[in-house]
């Protein structure tokens, strides 16, 4: 159950937060979250990394789906020299989901060792 | 609470954020670009893209709509001029602002601001030559006339509109690439976005190479491979044209044999040139000829092709005036077109409008140089050029009475310049308003009016074509051209002496032209503008070809329609080829080609010269001709540490024509003498294993030998269109070279209700993420053409109407 409310959390505030702040919001977030519903180390990791791995999987496959993966194309061959539109929103998803899990890992490590041994 | 662990994923995390936030580890700073609420996906147009909007600015007079149609070209209708200029920069600004940015940074010597020290010898060539001093006092001529004033503000306003609306998420994507932000919009940039147009077309010159080559070469040789009239040549105003005694009389210096014709200097100076393709076609024909009875005007501006394109389609709509065209994003006004009346285009003038000056400094302070037996005051111009991650550069430029020293012992380019001095004069530094011309063309109505808005146009020089209605058909070479004495500025001049220097502007009204001639047609393709009785000196560097393949079809074609002038402006016959074909053959010695080999010579001499996509005799010809021209020229050219212009080919095969005895055939390496039949043979021995190299690539068709490619502006690419499966060349009419080529194709019917065609390799959006971005470049390709849509009022509704726009006082 807290590892779900974590998920959802981090996916709801991560896209709120990053309306208005810059990209990398999205570790205040999960930071802030996994202080929140403290959970063990490696529960905070996957809750984070899964949450913005969702999320920026997502919004960026919708985008590209929208947009005919054109610009993916594009994006792809200048940046990862390899033209192939869903290896882009993998490694999109990837630097969103790990930068949000190591911030949750961080933050686990917040709470007195009991506090997640109950849960 | 465990403070290790804490501290350490801490780190790790804020380490993650700032490699994927920067450039420090990465190549770029993947984790902002990525981002997909902020980043490029943000760039990534829904195909569906909804354009309509509703805007209100407190600075607009009244209401302007814009209609977009599907091809995404905005129909603008405003209640009050200056509302269109302001509605155009807006627009300009939202589909194309980072090209607008960067080409006038280009201009103004401001690349190394983004892109670093890497930019600083191509900005200190720019600033050297005064471009921002050009475009200073071409501001300050606008200034002068409250209507160019006026619209230039509003355009600007516009631009500015639109950038201040920006969020980091709606930055173009190229900003976010490169990492930085737009800079508000100025008139200045408008002026040196035309500034930028004139160092392309008017900032061409081989003063010092031919300096060298003066030197270097005999008086005899020299004006054989350097001629100033060619045999194969059919002039803008044709030959037999009587011009009137001349207004301005030019006297050559007293001392020019001994010190200009003959002087004994030599430089090794090497420039950043404009690309010398930069030309263009463009021809009308009156009514007798047409089906319609109509006149035809067609004009293809041959310019460097790039993604976005410099072109951008629109048509402006007030009660003043209702016009369609290629407007430049940067400038106001719609530039090459049509309105409800008539129609102008463009081709290059190629007058040389550049010269220089070796200027004598009293000492190296350059603060006093030696003119007319007195020593005379310099000025100084700091130039300060920002550079990325470091501090500023500051460059000193002296300016004399001729212009900008643009090389002195502190500024070589890298380049050998023996530590002298010189001065630059140039055309595009004199007070000019050549916007004025577009907007006064754009309401032109008859001759009068269009004679009335050539007038503006000083530099660079253009051959200006018009069409009417009322069935004038018209061209003049227009321009301020300086009045030169024989061979005046082919050479570096003495800067000491006030008798070298330009001595006045030819009269406009002793500019080549041609109005309603009796055969029917006027046209020009950047040939020589009139023949050798023309009383002005007129230099030498003017491509023959296309224009006499033009004229010989346009003389005999009658019953003419649109669909005729499409077949005609992406013709792909290369007349060079006709020509110069026979006389290869006619000294190649067949008995001396091996067997394997014999099946190229076939292929050349079977060729219909024509350069088509598929055609191989086109490829045969183009590697054997460069290499006939290494084997004549390149024993001599390389035995200098000179720079040395090369000889045009047309001379080179007008020389073979009439000269099989040329001293340049023998080849001064090896002790036998070489004739032109040695020279061939060698051409053709050196040709075969690359012949065969490229059937065996599969690369011996023409299109993929070319390679034609749209490139992007900023040189990436994965934003560009690479391998285009189009034929033409530098001498056929479709003249769609490797990166060059027909920037903008338009044919205008003047039937009463006007007819006309267009196309240009690129796309309305300058955003590589929307469907808009490059979705012309197939038809250009496959020499297809769009109509057309010159919308009236009252079609509103129509269902070619596919966003629209407006644009209120709020």
């Amino acid at each position: 159950m807290k590892f779900f409310s974590a998920l959802f959390l981090i996916i709801i505030l991560s896209f709120c937060a990053c309306l208005y702040l810059p990209w990398w919001s999205i570790a205040i977030v999960a930071f802030i979250v996994a202080a929140l519903i403290p959970q063990n180390p490696m529960a905070s990791f996957i809750a984070g990394f899964t949450a913005v791995f969702i999320l920026w999987g997502a919004l960026s496959f919708y985008i590209s789906s929208q947009n005919g993966h054109i610009l993916a194309h594009r994006i792809s061959l200048l940046v990862l020299k390899n033209d192939s539109a869903g290896f882009l929103i993998v490694v999109t998803a990837l630097i969103g989901g790990l930068i949000a899990g190591f911030a949750a890992l961080s933050a686990s490590y917040l709470r007195p060792r009991s506090a997640y041994e109950k849960s | 609470m465990k403070i290790i662990p804490l501290f350490l994923f801490s780190l790790i995390t804020v380490g993650l954020v700032l490699i994927l936030n920067t450039t420090w580890v990465l190549p770029a700073p993947l984790g902002k670009i990525l981002a997909p609420q902020s980043g490029v996906w943000q760039n990534a147009e829904p195909l569906d893209m909804d354009y309509n909007a509703s805007l209100n600015f407190p600075t607009l007079n009244g209401k302007v709509s814009v209609y977009f149609d599907e091809r995404l070209v905005p129909h603008v209708f405003a209640e009050n001029e200056n509302d269109a200029y302001f509605v155009q920069g807006y627009l300009h600004a939202k589909f194309r602002l980072w090209q607008m940015e960067f080409q006038t940074h280009a201009a103004a010597g401001r690349l190394s601001e983004i892109v670093g020290e890497k930019a600083l010898p191509l900005d200190r060539d720019k600033r050297r030559l005064g471009m921002v001093y050009a475009a200073e006092i071409a501001e300050k001529e606008v200034e002068k006339d409250p209507v160019s004033l006026a619209e230039c503000n509003n355009y600007t306003a516009g631009v500015n509109a639109y950038i201040s609306s920006l969020k980091e998420s709606t930055l173009p994507i190229e900003y976010k690439l490169l990492g930085y932000h737009p800079e508000k919009w100025t008139n200045l940039k408008t002026a040196l976005f035309l500034k930028f147009m004139a160092f392309d077309l008017a900032g061409y010159e081989n003063d010092f190479e031919s300096t060298n080559a003066k030197t270097l070469l005999s008086a005899n040789d020299f004006n054989k491979i350097y001629p100033i009239i060619m045999d194969s040549l059919d002039p803008i105003v044709p030959k037999g044209t009587v011009f009137p005694k001349p207004g301005i009389e030019v006297k050559i210096p007293a001392s020019a044999d001994s010190i200009y014709y003959d002087r004994n200097d030599t430089t090794i100076i090497e420039e950043h040139k404009p690309d010398p393709n930069n030309g263009s076609n463009n021809w009308a024909v009156a009514g007798s000829k047409t089906s319609s009875g109509a006149p035809i005007l067609c004009n293809d501006p041959h310019l460097g092709l790039n993604l976005p394109s410099l072109w951008y389609e629109m048509q402006i709509s007030t009660p003043a005036f209702n016009a369609y065209g290629a407007t430049f994003p940067g400038a106001p006004a719609i530039i090459i077109g049509f309105n409800d009346s008539c129609a102008f285009g463009f081709t290059n003038a190629m007058r040389d409008v550049r010269d220089y000056y070796e200027i004598k400094f009293k000492d190296a302070s350059r603060k006093e140089y030696w003119f007319d037996s007195a020593w005379v005051p310099t000025t100084f111009r700091i130039e300060k050029i920002g550079r990325k991650g470091q501090s500023d550069y500051l460059d000193t430029v002296a300016y004399t009475i001729m212009g900008p020293v643009m090389y002195d012992p502190t500024y070589s380019g890298g380049r050998n310049t023996q530590n002298k001095n010189y001065a630059v004069r140039w055309k595009a530094h004199d007070p000019s308003n050549e916007l004025k011309m577009f907007t006064l063309l754009d309401k032109a109505k008859n001759y009068n009016d269009y004679y009335e808005a050539i007038k503006f146009l000083h530099t660079p020089g253009q051959n200006c074509i018009f069409a009417c209605k009322n069935g004038d058909i018209a061209i003049w070479d227009q321009g301020a051209f300086p009045a030169k004495w024989y061979r005046q500025g082919d050479f570096v001049m003495p800067g000491t002496d006030s008798s070298y220097f330009w001595q006045g502007v030819i009269p406009q009204e002793e500019n080549p032209h041609e109005i309603n001639p009796a055969r029917g047609f006027v046209s020009s393709a950047n040939q020589l503008p009139a023949d050798s009785t023309y009383p002005y000196y007129l230099g030498g560097n003017y491509p023959p070809y296309r224009g006499w393949e033009i004229n010989k079809r346009l003389s005999v074609m009658n019953q003419i329609t649109p669909q005729d002038m499409m077949k005609l402006q992406t013709d792909n016959y290369n007349v060079f080829g006709e020509m110069a074909v026979p006389v290869l053959l006619k000294y190649l010695d067949q008995s001396q080609i091996s067997t394997q080999d014999q099946k190229y010579l076939t292929i050349l001499s079977s060729w219909n010269f024509r350069n088509d996509p598929d055609s191989k005799g086109a490829t045969v010809f183009k590697v054997l001709w460069d290499s006939l021209t290494v084997a004549v020229w390149a024993d001599e050219f390389n035995n200098t540490k000179l720079k040395l212009p090369r000889p045009f080919e047309s001379t080179l095969l007008d020389l073979m024509k009439k000269d099989s005895t040329l001293s340049f055939y023998d080849n001064i390496n090896t002790p036998q003498k070489e004739t032109l039949k040695d020279d061939i043979l060698t051409a053709f021995k050196k040709s075969a294993p690359y012949f065969n190299q490229l059937e065996n690539e599969g690369k011996l068709e023409w299109w993929k030998f070319k390679d034609t490619k749209v490139m992007n502006l900023a040189r990436l690419d994965a934003f560009s269109r690479l391998h285009l499966p189009i034929g033409g060349g530098t001498h056929t009419i479709n003249a769609a070279n490797a990166q060059h080529g027909p920037s903008w194709r338009m044919i205008v019917s003047l039937t009463p209700e006007t007819e006309a065609y267009g196309v240009y390799p690129g796309g309305q959006s300058g955003n590589p993420g929307s469907r808009f971005y490059d979705d012309f470049v197939d038809s250009w390709v496959q020499g297809k053409y769009y109509r057309l849509w010159v919308m009236k009022y009252g079609e509103e509704k129509s269902d070619k109407v596919k966003w629209v726009m407006t644009f209120s006082k709020s």
